[in-house]
């Protein structure tokens, strides 16, 4: 602090730190306090609005259970109601999504920072980077188009002669997930990408010097040593994808539901944003339970993500 | 158990830059061989090559008599130790020890009874299960030379190992690896650009410079029969007078310098040289000698304690040093004195400055 009086000024400093505390305060954490806030109390006529029937309680919350609608399970058959249904299968997707990036992204990260010479590593990286210049709406009807049922992909799928007829990609939760893979990918290559380049070359030679063969480099040395970037990268997609509502609007088809797509519904369609806002806090807290729970069971602590 | 290593004629190109060059020099089974030289003068790379790491340009290296050329390091009987050790710093003690085992699929009760076993051999009991980060310098050593001694290697490369340690630890280590080297009785091969860690532990010595192998052979060799300037200028202190080899007859030679005529040796294919006589063959007097005697201002007189280094300057301006040994012999001279150095003819060589391409 006061370092950074001497170095800028009265003027600067606390103008700097103004504009983060209404940044962080005003837009952030005050709305987010109001939507909580809001979540507690019933949807009512203006003219009840802080009157007697305005009362805290769960009621909201509890609206996610409405209906009932079979679904399996791991070949176990249940009758769930439909919203818990559409949250399950977004948990679910999700984290579908998330172990594809990173079956994606360890190759890439990996002859990233451990093959390539680093006279072209620029070069690739522009290359990675040269999709995010265009727009994420752009890029979803992109992949819409690719996908279609006379669609580029199926007629060059069917002039190679790979198969007879047309695959229906956009058919149940498909084209959400490669959408969110493309989008999100990314996400899960840095942090492995950080993790595995900040690992001692020399280390990989001394498994092979002592005759392993590179199966079990990768799993004894390599990935061992890129768990914390592994872990930030899933974190990071596991949640923007659980909360992505633009792919899944885009690409969903008519049987793909996305929670974010119920809520959206919910706040925009039936105006109620007090139970919106329920079902958006359920989503966060799920999220994060799931992810407590993975970090637990794959012996992660929260300081290594943080690195 | 132990092999040989033969390296014919291997050459190890850079791209335009040759960083090994026609190297033929076949290491014994069981032996401890050093290659010495500078930095930059390939010895590194020829570790790599041995261990398979990289392919030599050309030229074949047989290990035990088995050509090499295609095996990768994970298919050769060669472990190497890294300059910077290279432990796997998520796994304890032990599974470090015993990861050359679990590659080659032994069970898990046998790997730790191995890693035990090897533990003590490196003289570093009850340290199994910590982490290599609560180990000092010297054990970290230790575990990484019982890491390598675990797969049973028929030869053991080492890359300057003790290069980080400090004085102390790295002369007690010089030891242990000589006795690691007897007990095991496999075959050592040490780069090192530390001269003192050459002669001291090796059987044999390699000099190199700038790719090329210019000696091989025992420690005592190298240091008192040096076949070149530069192996006599790297290995060990030098006194260095150029001049023109004037006759010859026996052996020695008159040798004609600014300074005058001086005898040294000479071997029978040297017709052009430089003179060198180490700082411990000169003597100090007062009076010039009958021959091989130079008159000198001394410049610095360093009292080292077991020896009197007295550094010089002759008329013509080359710097002289002479180390005498405090035993009383010499009364230690005052600096600005004029005084005559003196030297021995069989201590003196004229030695050509480096061996020629090709040798």
């Amino acid at each position: 602090m006061n370092d950074l009086l001497r170095r800028y000024g009265k003027g600067l400093t606390f103008g700097f730190i103004g504009l983060t505390f209404f940044w962080l305060v005003i837009l952030v954490i005050l709305p987010d306090f109001k939507l909580l806030e809001s979540s507690f109390r019933p949807y009512l006529p203006v003219v009840d609005v802080g009157g007697p029937k305005d009362s805290y309680s769960l009621a909201n919350y509890g609206r996610i259970f409405g209906g009932e609608v079979e679904m399996s399970i791991f070949g176990v058959h249940v009758v769930v109601a439909p919203r818990v249904k559409v949250l399950l299968y977004t948990i679910w997707y999700s984290g579908v999504v998330t172990l594809v990036t990173f079956l994606l992204a360890y190759p890439l990260a990996y002859y990233l920072a451990k093959i390539v010479s680093p006279k072209s590593l620029p070069t690739l990286f522009l290359l990675l980077f040269v999709p995010l210049w265009v727009s994420e709406v752009l890029r979803s009807f992109a992949w819409w188009i690719i996908l279609a049922f006379k669609g580029p992909l199926n007629a060059a799928l069917m002039a190679l002669g790979v198969i007879d007829t047309e695959i229906r990609w956009i058919d149940g939760y498909s084209p959400v997930i490669i959408g969110l893979v493309y989008t999100y990918v990314l996400f899960m290559v840095f942090p492995l990408y950080n993790a595995m380049q900040s690992l001692d070359s020399n280390q990989i030679e001394a498994a092979e010097d002592l005759g392993a063969p590179w199966w079990r480099i990768h799993w004894r040395v390599i990935l061992p040593h890129s768990k914390p970037g592994i872990a930030s990268g899933a974190v990071m997609v596991f949640m923007l994808s659980a909360g992505s509502l633009l792919v899944p609007a885009i690409m969903g088809s008519t049987t793909s539901g996305w929670f974010t797509q119920t809520i959206q519904g919910i706040m925009l369609e039936e105006h109620d944003w007090n139970t919106g806002a329920a079902f958006a806090f359920m989503l966060l807290i799920v999220c994060t339970l799931v992810v407590s729970l993975a970090m637990r069971v794959f012996k992660v602590k929260l300081s290594d993500i943080a690195k | 158990m132990s092999a040989g290593v033969d390296l014919d004629n291997v050459c190890c190109d850079f791209g335009n830059f040759r960083a090994v060059d026609h190297l033929t020099v076949s290491i014994q089974p069981g032996e401890f061989f050093s290659f010495l030289g500078p930095s930059g003068c390939g010895k590194t790379t020829i570790l790599r090559m041995i261990s398979g790491f990289i392919e030599p340009t050309e030229g074949a290296i047989r290990i035990g008599g088995k050509d090499m050329k295609g095996q990768r390091p994970n298919q050769r009987p060669t472990a190497l130790i890294f300059q910077n050790l290279a432990l796997f710093p998520l796994m304890p003690v032990w599974e470090n020890i015993a990861f050359g085992l679990e590659v080659r699929g032994v069970g898990k009760a046998k790997r730790r009874a191995r890693a035990e076993e090897l533990l003590a051999l490196v003289d570093l009991h009850d340290s199994a299960d910590k982490m290599i980060s609560q180990l000092s310098g010297g054990q970290k050593q230790r575990v990484a030379i019982a890491r390598a001694l675990a797969v049973e290697p028929s030869v053991m490369l080492l890359d300057e190992p003790l290069a980080a340690l400090d004085l102390k630890l790295r002369q007690r280590m010089r030891a242990e690896l000589r006795a690691i080297q007897k007990r095991t009785g496999v075959t050592f091969i040490y780069i090192t650009h530390d001269q003192g860690e050459a002669l001291a532990m090796s059987d044999r010595v390699g000099v190199m410079s700038q790719g090329r192998l210019q000696q091989v052979a025992g420690p005592r060799d190298i240091y008192n029969n040096p076949v070149n300037g530069f192996v006599a200028a790297f290995v060990g202190g030098n006194n260095i007078l150029t001049g023109r080899v004037a006759t010859r007859s026996g052996g020695l030679a008159v040798f004609d310098t600014a300074l005058g005529p001086f005898r040294a040796r000479i071997a029978a294919d040297v017709t052009a040289g430089k003179l060198y006589v180490r700082p411990e063959h000169m003597t100090l007097q007062a009076t010039p000698g009958a021959e091989n005697s130079l008159p000198v201002t001394l410049s610095e007189v360093a009292f080292e304690g077991n020896a009197i280094s007295v550094h010089a300057v002759t008329d013509n301006g080359i710097a002289m040093v002479a180390e005498l040994r405090n035993d009383g012999s010499t009364a230690i001279p005052a600096t600005g004195a004029r005084m005559h150095m003196a030297f021995d003819a069989s201590n003196a060589a004229i030695l050509p400055d480096s061996t020629t391409a090709g040798a």
